[in-house]
């Protein structure tokens, strides 16, 4: 990658003063990270030396559910409670483009100013051979960084959705009235991950319906259990705040029921597990992107020859030697 | 992976819409930036906290209100105070000519008038970047 003048220069005093709190360093750090520039590894380890406290928390759901507006209303119950929130947000990388445009921060800019709430969007960059490596890394950090409650969204579709939330602590899937579809996907198990199922916006009358039919399909088995965990419904309006206290009791109970089962360090470990497979992924993306690339004349040669077999290997081969 | 551009659009003060503000930011995106929008009546203060918590390279704000003497230099000031030195920083809006320089003087590396070309913004957004970040963008 391009040198940045910043970020170049390897620095313990940014990792001492991002643990101290001060949020620029917090940023540099997170930024190295995301990047996996050498002091970002080097910074990861040392934070993953101090990491596995934060209760990790992934908000899901299709766009326009209210994930951003109950994010916010979180973060302001868990910091009147007095826990330091740290906050990531991820929103897709245009597969044309590579850019990406991030609109969550609209619904909690009320929320920036408050000292205890880092709040950090990212791209997906999934095309770039990015896969969610980032969100994971992220989260490991901020963990580290001493953040009590990490809250995680993503847009419920996708192979990075599916990465995050499985490595997660608790799973809090948002569904709306009127989205019809919506009942259809969760009993097609497409979103049938939820730790807690939140029937969101329900200030409109339609409500109570999707409540009953999310209830019936927890009740009847449709919807499965994660650990021995029956899934909780509830009722909320992120926009009026109603019921938002119920749900931080409720993602209380379940991070207390983790810790009583030794889960929440098992899922801490798998989390590390799935970073570290994403991030090697990643790289030997790299490589395979590089080697496509340097090879795009041979590749148009071997197809007019109708030779696949002897070029895939030959690819393969150079890969091989890439790595 | 490269270094993409980091660019935070915000409408600072309190004038009513933020058409012109999404139009540029969807244009930024299109052009391979991962562009972070505040949305509307940004207070100089959040928007120097966003671009510290974001790690931003370039701030890109949107004022019609006229108050720009007012409200930039508040920007420039929080800019300063966090140590944000190396940040970009472009103004768009009604602006009247005369106090481009104003503007400039003060530390605003650009400053874009109604009616600047999509592709002129882009291109100063990205040297912008370069000059003050050292990211290196092919276009
Ligand atoms: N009526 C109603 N609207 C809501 C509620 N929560 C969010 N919204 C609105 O739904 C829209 C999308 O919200 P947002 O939080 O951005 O959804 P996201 O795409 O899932 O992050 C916004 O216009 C919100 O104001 C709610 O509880 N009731
Ligand atoms: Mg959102």
């Amino acid at each position: 990658m391009p040198e940045r003048k910043e970020v170049s220069r390897l620095n313990n005093e940014l990792l001492k003063k991002a643990l101290s709190g001060d949020e620029l360093a917090i940023s540099k750090v997170l930024t190295n990270i995301e990047y996996t520039t050498s002091d970002g590894l080097k910074y990861l380890q040392e934070l993953t030396k101090l990491s596995g406290k934060a209760h990790t928390i992934g908000v899901t759901g299709i766009p326009g559910a209210g994930k951003s507006t109950l994010l916010s209303d979180l973060i302001e119950t868990y910091v009147s409670k007095g826990f330091r929130v740290g906050v990531i947000m991820i929103d897709p990388s245009s597969p044309i483009s590579m850019g990406s445009f991030m609109g969550n921060r609209i619904r909690m800019q009320d929320k920036t100013l408050l000292s205890n709430v880092f709040i950090r969007s990212t791209a997906s960059r999934g095309h770039l051979g990015g896969f969610s490596s980032e969100a994971l890394m992220l989260m490991e950090a901020m963990d580290g960084l001493g953040f009590d409650r990490i809250l995680v969204e993503t847009v419920g579709a996708g192979q990075t959705d599916t990465d995050v939330m499985s490595s997660v602590h608790s799973v809090v899937v948002l569904t709306i009235p009127g989205a019809g579809d919506e009942i259809q996907a969760l009993k097609a198990g497409i979103m049938e991950i939820g730790d807690i199922y939140v029937v969101n916006k329900a200030d409109r009358p339609e409500a109570d319906m999707v409540y009953d039919a999310v209830r019936f399909a927890v009740e009847s088995g449709e919807m499965s259990w994660r650990d021995g965990w029956k899934p909780l419904v509830l009722k909320v309006s992120a926009l009026k705040k109603v019921g938002i206290g119920e749900l931080v009791d409720a993602l209380e109970i379940h991070s207390e029921f983790l810790k009583k089962k030794g889960l929440f360090e098992t899922r801490v470990n798998s989390r590390r597990r799935k970073m570290i497979e994403l991030i090697l992924r990643r790289k030997v993306n790299e490589v395979v992107t590089r080697v496509l690339e340097s090879n795009s004349a041979y590749i148009s040669e071997m197809l007019v020859k109708g030779e696949l077999a002897t070029l895939i290997d030959s690819l393969y081969s150079s890969v091989k030697d890439e790595l | 992976m490269d270094k993409r551009i980091k660019v935070i659009v915000a409408k600072l003060g309190l004038d009513g819409h933020d058409r012109g503000a999404k139009v540029i930011a969807r244009a930024l995106k299109d052009a391979g930036m991962e562009v972070v929008y505040t949305g509307l009546r940004q207070t100089p203060q959040q928007i120097v906290k966003t671009a510290i918590q974001e790690d931003a390279d370039v701030i890109g704000v949107s004022i019609l209100s006229g108050a720009h003497l007012e409200l930039v230099p508040q920007i420039v000031e929080a800019m300063r105070n966090a140590g944000l030195n190396d940040v970009g920083l472009v103004v768009g809006g009604v602006i009247p000519p005369e106090d481009i320089s104003k503007l400039k003087s003060m530390g605003v590396d650009e400053v874009f008038l109604p009616g600047t070309g999509l592709k002129e913004i882009i291109a100063k957004v990205s040297s912008v970047a370069g000059k003050k970040r050292g990211i290196k963008v092919e276009q």
